[in-house]
C-alpha cells in the first residue's frame, strides 16, 4: 500500500554548513542514509512548499545507498525522485531505480559558441529565431529529418552521438566536447521493447515540447576569464543551448521498466515507500536489462542533439552567410541531466563503484577527470544550467567540492515553483509572448499554453540557485547568459 | 455517468488527475478521457478505424497504468486518438476495450508518461477514486 509523502518540516533540518543542510537517518525509520540539501533560507522555504523532500526522504530508502541523498537548490516535486535529487548505490548489489532516473533518459542540454557579435547579428535575430524553429523540428511526435531502419537505430542504441558523426552530422572537436564523448557503453538493443522501437524510430532529430527549447543568448557577463576563454566563450557574442533528450524512444523504456519491475521487488524482497520508485539490485537479471536499455536511451538523446546542432549550424550559416566573417558554431560541452552512471568516488578513505542516479541533477566532476578534453583537464568539467525561459542561463565548471560533497554533481536549472495548473489559469501565452519580445527576446512557439505553463514566474529565481552552488562549492562561475532568441514546440 | 469524474490536483512539475468511477471499467474509461482532454489532443478529418484491447493485471493501479499506456501509444506512437471508448473489467482484473481512433491533428500539452507515483484505487461508497501523476 502507497501512502502519501509525510513532508518534513524546517525543525527536521539541521543546518551542516551556511548553505547546507540535513534530514537525519532519525527523521525516519526507512531511512538508510541522511538527505542533503544544498540551499539557501529563502530556497529552502521553497523546498518545504512541496513535496520535493518527502520524496528526497523516500530516495533516502533504496537498498545500497551510501553516504547520503544529494538534493539541489533547484529541487521540486517530481514523481517518486524529486527532480534536483543524485543518489548513489554500491556495485554490484545496490539498486538501479528507472523512476529515479526519470523518463526523459538522457534529458540535457548543449551550449554552442559562436564568434558572432550581437550588436552586429541583432537585426537579424528575428530571421535566426525563425530560421531555428524551421530546421529544428518541434512538438508532439513530430517526425524528425533522420527517419532510421531497425538496423540504424540499432547503431544509434549503441554508437550515439558517433553514429551521427559518421553520418555527417558532427564536425571536428564535438564528440570529445561531449559528456562519455556522446556514447554510453554497456547498451544492448534487444533490451528495448518492440513499443519504443516503433516510437524511437521517427523521431530522431526533433526537440519535443514541454520545457525542451533551443535558445539563442548572449555571453552577459564573465567570471573565469580562462574558463571562458578556454570555452570560447566572450562577452557580447552569441551562443546556442539546445535541451532535449530521448524523445518518446526513452519516455517508451522507463514506462517499460518501471511497469516491469513492479513485481521484481517482491522478488528480491524490496520494500518501498512509493511504487514509482521501483527498482533491483544492478546485478540482478532485471538491473542489468534496464541499465542496458537505458543506455540504449541515452546514446539515441547524445544523438539527438548532435543532430539538433547540425539542424543549428544550417540555421546560423543560412541566416548569416555573407553577412559576419564567421558563421560556425563551435560546441562547449554536452552534458545529461537524467541519468545512471556507473562511476567511481571516495567515501570516506575509500574509493567505492557506485550507480549514481542523477534526476535533474548535473554531472559536475572538478579538475583533473580525464575523461575531460584537454583545454577544460585543469579547470573542471564544464556545466551548463538553463535558466527559465526569458531568464538568464548559466554556464559553471565542476569543482573539488562537487566531487566531496555530491557525487560530482551540480544544480540542473531554475526548477520550477508554481504548478503547470496555476500557470496556465494566472498567465496567458499570447501576452507572455508579447512580455518576452518586448523584453528584446523573439519566440517561436508551437503551443501558447505550453509557453504559458514554462512562463519565467512559474521557476525560481536561477541567479539565486547558481549563488548557492557556487557558495557551498559544488560549482564554479564561469558565465551568465542573456536569452534573445527562444524556439519551443 | 453523471457529474464531473476528474479534476486536476495541484502538482509542482507534472500533471495529476483525480478520477472516479462507479466501477474499474468506469474509472478507467474517464482516466482516459480525462487524459485525452487535459494534453489538448485534437482530431483531423480522415479514415476512422476500429481497435480493440485486451489487459490483464495484477492489481487494479497496474491495470491503469497499463491501460493508460494504451492511449498514451495511440497519439504518440500512431498519431491516432480514441473516441468512443468503452471498456469493461471482469473479474479477477481483465480488462476488455473498444474505440474508435481517427487521425491526430496534433497535441496542445503533450504526455511522456503514466506513473505509479502515490496511486491507490481507493473504494468508497460512490465507487472507486484515485489521482493519477503524469510525467509532462
Amino acid at each position: 500500500m502507497t501512502l502519501k509523502t509525510p513532508r518534513p518540516q524546517k525543525q527536521d533540518l539541521v543546518r551542516q554548513s551556511p548553505l547546507m543542510w540535513e534530514i537525519p537517518v532519525s527523521f525516519r525509520s526507512d531511512m538508510r542514509v541522511p538527505v542533503r540539501l544544498f540551499a539557501d533560507e529563502a530556497l529552502v522555504e521553497d523546498a518545504l512548499g512541496d513535496a520535493s523532500l518527502g520524496q528526497a526522504v523516500n530516495a533516502a530508502t533504496l537498498p545500497g545507498l551510501v553516504s547520503h541523498v544529494t538534493v539541489m537548490p533547484d529541487v521540486h516535486q517530481g514523481y517518486g525522485f524529486p527532480i534536483g535529487g543524485v543518489a548513489a548505490t554500491r556495485l554490484p548489489d545496490g539498486v538501479i531505480s528507472p523512476g529515479a532516473i526519470g523518463y526523459d533518459i538522457n534529458c540535457g542540454v548543449r551550449l554552442l559558441a559562436s564568434r558572432i557579435a550581437y550588436g552586429e547579428a541583432e537585426p537579424r535575430i528575428p530571421e535566426l529565431a525563425s530560421a531555428l524553429y524551421a530546421h529544428c523540428p518541434s512538438g508532439v511526435g513530430v517526425k524528425g529529418s533522420v527517419p532510421l531502419s531497425s538496423k540504424d537505430l540499432d547503431k544509434v542504441c549503441r554508437e550515439g552521438a558517433r553514429w551521427a558523426e559518421q553520418k555527417g552530422f558532427a564536425q571536428a572537436g564535438d564528440l570529445e566536447a561531449t559528456e562519455e564523448e556522446g556514447t554510453i557503453s554497456g547498451a544492448e538493443p534487444s533490451a528495448i521493447s518492440p513499443r519504443a522501437r516503433e516510437r524511437g524510430r521517427p523521431q530522431l532529430g526533433t526537440l519535443g515540447a514541454g520545457n525542451h527549447f533551443v535558445e539563442v543568448d548572449v555571453v552577459d557577463q564573465v567570471f573565469h576569464d580562462e574558463a571562458a576563454t578556454a570555452m570560447g566563450l566572450e562577452v557580447g557574442n552569441l551562443v546556442v543551448q539546445i535541451h532535449c533528450g530521448s524523445r518518446g524512444f526513452g519516455h517508451q523504456v522507463c514506462s517499460d521498466y518501471v511497469r516491469e519491475f513492479q513485481p521484481a521487488i517482491a522478488r528480491y524482497g524490496i520494500q518501498i515507500p512509493d511504487r514509482e520508485l521501483v527498482c533491483a539490485p544492478l546485478d540482478s537479471p532485471e538491473g542489468k536489462s534496464y541499465f542496458a536499455a537505458m543506455a540504449c536511451a541515452a546514446n539515441y538523446a547524445f544523438a539527438n542533439r548532435q543532430i539538433l546542432a547540425d539542424h543549428a549550424r544550417t540555421a546560423f550559416d543560412e541566416v548569416f552567410r555573407g553577412r559576419v566573417r564567421d558563421t560556425g558554431l563551435t560546441q562547449v560541452y554536452d552534458i545529461a541531466h537524467n541519468m545512471g552512471k556507473i562511476e567511481e568516488h571516495k567515501i570516506e578513505s575509500d574509493t567505492v563503484r557506485v550507480c549514481v542516479h542523477r534526476k535533474g541533477a548535473t554531472r559536475a566532476f572538478g579538475p583533473g577527470f580525464e575523461g575531460l578534453p584537454p583545454r577544460y583537464r585543469r579547470l573542471g568539467q564544464p556545466v551548463l544550467v538553463p535558466g527559465s525561459m526569458g531568464t538568464a542561463s548559466w554556464v559553471l565548471l565542476g569543482t573539488e567540492g562537487s566531487m566531496a560533497l555530491a557525487f560530482g554533481s551540480t544544480c540542473h536549472g531554475a526548477g520550477r515553483r508554481m504548478s503547470r495548473h496555476q500557470a496556465k489559469r494566472s498567465i496567458r501565452g499570447d501576452r507572455l509572448r508579447q512580455e518576452l519580445e518586448d523584453q528584446g527576446v523573439r519566440v517561436r512557439a508551437g503551443s501558447l499554453p505550453g509557453l504559458a505553463e514554462e512562463a519565467p514566474r512559474a521557476y525560481k529565481d536561477v541567479d539565486a540557485v547558481v549563488e548557492v552552488v557556487a557558495g557551498a562549492g559544488i560549482a564554479a562561475k564561469v558565465a551568465r547568459l542573456r536569452p534573445v532568441a527562444v524556439v519551443k514546440g | 455517468m453523471g457529474g464531473v469524474r476528474y479534476e486536476e490536483v495541484e502538482h509542482t512539475a507534472d500533471w495529476a488527475l483525480r478520477v472516479r468511477g462507479a466501477t474499474m471499467g468506469e474509472l478507467c474509461q474517464v482516466a482516459a478521457s480525462a487524459m485525452l482532454a487535459a494534453c489538448g489532443a485534437r482530431s483531423s478529418d480522415g479514415p476512422s478505424s476500429e481497435r480493440s484491447v485486451r489487459l490483464e493485471a495484477a492489481d487494479r493501479e497496474t491495470l491503469l497504468v497499463q491501460w493508460l499506456e494504451e492511449v498514451l501509444f495511440a497519439l504518440e506512437g500512431r498519431s491516432r486518438i480514441p473516441v468512443r471508448i468503452e471498456v469493461e473489467v471482469s473479474p479477477p482484473l481483465s480488462l476488455s476495450a473498444t474505440w474508435e481512433e481517427v487521425p491526430l491533428a496534433g497535441i496542445e500539452k503533450p504526455i511522456k508518461a503514466v506513473t505509479f507515483h502515490e496511486l491507490v484505487v481507493r473504494e468508497d461508497t460512490e465507487g472507486l477514486e484515485t489521482t493519477i501523476v503524469f510525467d509532462v
